[in-house]
């Protein structure tokens, strides 16, 4: 994230119908808005759907806004409202992305695969393909783990952003976020395993 | 302080020790742990690499013609360099 260019966003001007402001507010922030919808709806024509969204109902409320929370964490809020908006209206079948209840057990996020797959060069392990499988197995993250992953180890939140923008508990968010991690880490340790086993046949 | 650090220990500190928010004796007790227990050495040495190789990749920029749509939606044409 351009940390400075953030900070140095005036909020009255931005309230005051600035528009050059706003022109600012949309260049720090577009690329991760985009990014961020994106990686939750894996398809780039919702993720510009929930972007012109996020920025044309910031820019409708911003007098309201009252600056106790980030202008980041609070667009990334509406940004991930929309998104989860989009999921409801166009696949009704799928459970609620956000709230506290209904985490599944500790059990099911257990290491089991232990091979030491960090001695592969690095220029494999970012080749295209690999890359690709990686974002594949973000998306593969149970959606519940996967938003608190996304805005806390892609987007770079802190523990307390991300439990403001999800409005979740700090310690749901620490309890998603190790669990995605550890999932994440057994689907690279399947994909490295079979790469190294390749090497050495 | 666990007097016994095992490896259930280890998985939940395992992200405040990533993040280096672990305290300095939890960060003690988990590479004491690590030089007894070579599959918790892979589950920590892995999962270090499987977030940095999410940092690794996960800038990027705005594709121009979704940029130059969302200047034109938001009226915000003249802005666009």
């Amino acid at each position: 994230m351009s940390e400075n260019a953030s900070l140095s966003i005036s909020l009255p001007a931005l309230q005051a119908g600035d528009r050059a402001e706003f022109a600012r507010l949309v260049e720090v922030y577009s690329a991760q808005i985009y990014r961020l919808a994106l990686k939750i709806l894996g398809n780039t024509q919702d993720a510009e759907d929930v972007l012109q969204t996020t920025f044309l109902k910031a820019l409708q409320s911003l007098p309201a806004f009252e600056g106790r929370s980030s202008l980041s964490t609070w667009l990334y809020r509406i940004a991930v409202n929309e998104a989860l908006m989009l999921i409801r209206k166009r696949r009704p079948e799928v459970q609620v992305f956000a709230g506290d209840g209904g985490d599944d057990e500790d059990e099911d996020y257990l290491p089991v695969q232990f091979v030491d797959w960090t001695t592969i060069p690095e220029e494999a392990m970012l080749s295209s393909e690999a890359v690709t499988y990686l974002d594949q197995a973000i998306q593969r993250l149970p959606p519940k783990l996967r938003l608190v992953f996304l805005l806390r180890d892609v987007e770079g939140l802190s523990i307390r952003e991300t439990s403001e923008t999800l409005g979740l508990t700090e310690t749901a968010v620490k309890t998603r976020l190790l669990r995605a991690r550890l999932f994440l880490r057994e689907q690279l340790s399947g994909y490295y395993q079979e790469r190294l086993l390749e090497e050495n046949h | 302080m666990h007097t016994h650090f095992d490896c259930h220990n280890l998985l939940d500190s395992l992200s405040d020790y990533l993040d280096g928010e672990a305290r300095q004796e939890l960060c003690r007790a988990i590479e004491t742990h690590m030089a007894e227990c070579p599959n918790c050495r892979v589950v920590v040495d892995t999962l270090k690499k499987t977030i940095y190789l999410v940092h690794a990749t996960a800038e990027s920029p705005l594709p121009d013609d979704v940029r130059e749509r969302l200047y034109k939606a938001l009226e915000l044409n003249e802005y666009l360099k």
